[in-house]
């Protein structure tokens, strides 16, 4: 019952308050913007359980760089015409069965670890000792050697996700002018200073 | 409750007081940088700049100061005000929040974390959200226009920064900011890292919206950019936090790569000067190259300033990142091996 706790409560019931308001204005740029909230008091959270490092990744990548993609596609969008409040009861069920998923998920998980969260018999391996290392440090040494056929095959997926993307939307058009900029810097040699009389013109 | 009370209410009274320790100077620091900026560029075009206000116009900047606070704040009618009004609070707040972590000299720092780099990086990738809302609020063409070409600017030259950051961090072993200077008593990053010291300063130039790369707010095209519709005290929150930033990117190339607090070289007249006279100097110097690019450089067009970032820099910075990695491999000097 100290500091600890109330921000706890803070965080989690900003979290909480601004899921629920993602949800529910009718404006898409203010979702965003409350979803953006929320992901910062959720960096808060992980501050809270003393894992800075995750913390301050959840900020850079999602907060810093998804979130701002993700404004900038709602912002161009013109929304006050596709916006219909009257069918958004028809998600309802489908919500519930997601929230009943999670639900699930999260109690076969406490009771396999029997409300002792230092059990961790249900992660795939075993962990190292981390004692005397810093959040950083014992990310990074299982994450690069017990886990490295994880780490490397989302990065792979990520690559191929990046690439489909690209040659999805890539198209040629023609009577494009671009600029070259290697051409431009080697044309020293064909540039001539003239000096032109006066009233005679000049040939080029 | 009441221990409780007593437990907390001296360390937060303590907290604040550091706050203030911060921003005061800070405040100080953004009135005395207005003013070198406008005196550096005058210079270079052989005006006088600001000389009426005050001895050798140094009032200047408190006046336009007091003239934008009793100015009327002008609500656009099609605006959402709400995110109007948070959009200059939020820059000036982010901008301030970095410097939370920021040694001036040795344990002299509000909050030495452990992750202080990534915790400047996340808190300046933020900085994006005052300007994206400030141009989608104001409803407005220019506005918009300049929000959106700030957003892509500013995400671009983020990922270049990333790089050099790991670099840097490649050869100290840690992410503490007194750590990474404390790693350059030997030698200032800035020899060994040559190039990345230039990408990192000339994407610290886009990453604040300095000219050559000022194009969300450029007057030719955008009016005023971001910043047209605001008036007042929003728009004095707006200047105030943009010139926090610049500070903070001057502190950080002077941290990363100018060995924050140490003096040039460790004999006897040099290190009994006061480690943040140094680092006042080292940031002031930093500000000098700001100003003057400001002062040289034309205006950057919008697609070579996204080349610039993207197939120059970006390639660039990566490949640092490989040879550093590399070079400090084989030849066993990387910390912790």
């Amino acid at each position: 019952m100290t500091a600890q706790l109330l921000t706890f409560y803070l965080f989690s019931g900003v979290i909480l308050i601004s899921s629920l308001m993602v949800i529910s204005t009718k404006n898409p740029v203010h979702s965003v913007l409350f979803l953006i909230l929320s992901f910062l008091n959720a960096a808060g959270l992980f501050v809270i359980l003393h894992a800075e490092f995750l913390a301050m990744i959840l900020i850079i990548v999602y907060v810093g760089a998804v979130a701002v993609l993700f404004l900038f596609v709602v912002m161009m969008l013109d929304f006050k015409t596709s916006i219909n409040k009257d069918n958004i009861l028809q998600y309802i069920p489908i919500g519930i069965l997601i929230g009943v998923v999670f639900i699930a998920e999260l109690i076969i998980v406490l009771i396999n670890t029997k409300f002792d969260l230092s059990n961790i018999q249900v992660l795939p391996n075993p962990l190292s000792d981390f004692t005397g290392k810093s959040n950083t440090e014992a990310i990074g040494s299982v994450l690069y050697t017990d886990y490295i056929l994880y780490f490397q095959l989302s990065g792979v997926i990520l690559l191929v996700a990046m690439i489909g993307s690209i040659v999805l939307t890539l198209r040629e058009r023609e009577g494009v002018k671009r600029q070259v900029v290697s051409e431009q810097l080697q044309r020293q040699g064909k540039i001539d200073l003239v000096d032109v009389k006066s009233g005679k013109g000049v040939d080029i | 409750m009441i221990s409780l009370a007593q437990t907390y209410f001296i360390e937060v009274m303590t907290i604040i007081l550091y706050c203030l320790l911060i921003f005061v100077p800070l405040l100080l620091g953004v009135v005395m940088a207005l003013y070198a900026d406008r005196k550096i560029w005058a210079a270079v075009q052989k005006r006088r700049g600001p000389n009426v206000v005050g001895p050798y116009g140094l009032f200047q900047v408190p006046a336009d100061g007091l003239k934008f606070i009793f100015k009327e704040i002008i609500l656009p009618d099609g605006s959402d005000k709400t995110v109007f009004l948070i959009a200059p609070i939020i820059t000036l707040a982010l901008s301030i929040t970095a410097w939370a972590v920021v040694p001036v000299q040795a344990g002299v720092v509000l909050a030495n974390i452990n992750v202080g780099i990534l915790y400047i990086f996340a808190i300046s990738s933020l900085g994006v959200y005052g300007i994206l809302m400030a141009g989608w609020s104001s409803n407005s063409k220019y506005p918009f226009f300049g929000a959106l070409r700030s957003a892509a600017q500013m995400v671009s030259y983020e990922v270049s920064i990333g790089f050099v950051i790991i670099t840097v961090l490649l050869c100290v072993g840690s992410l503490n900011l007194t750590e990474i200077v404390m790693a350059q008593k030997t030698m200032w990053f800035f020899i060994p890292l040559f190039p990345m010291f230039i990408v990192f300063f000339i994407s610290a130039l886009a990453e604040t919206n300095r000219p050559p790369f000022d194009l969300p707010e450029a007057e030719s095209e955008l009016v005023a950019g971001y910043q047209t519709e605001y008036s007042g005290m929003p728009f004095v929150l707006f200047l105030f936090g943009e010139y926090i930033n610049i500070l903070l990117m001057c502190a950080m190339t002077t941290i990363l790569f100018l060995g924050g607090w140490l003096p040039p070289i460790d004999i006897y007249p040099l290190n009994a000067v006061p480690g943040f006279v140094w680092f006042l100097l080292k940031v002031i110097f930093v500000f000098y190259l700001f100003a003057m690019v400001k002062a040289f450089v034309p205006r950057y067009r919008y697609d070579q300033l996204m080349r610039l970032g993207w197939k120059v820099f970006l390639p660039l910075s990566l490949f640092a990142v490989v040879a550093t990695s590399s070079i400090l491999f084989f030849f066993n000097l990387a910390p912790g091996m």
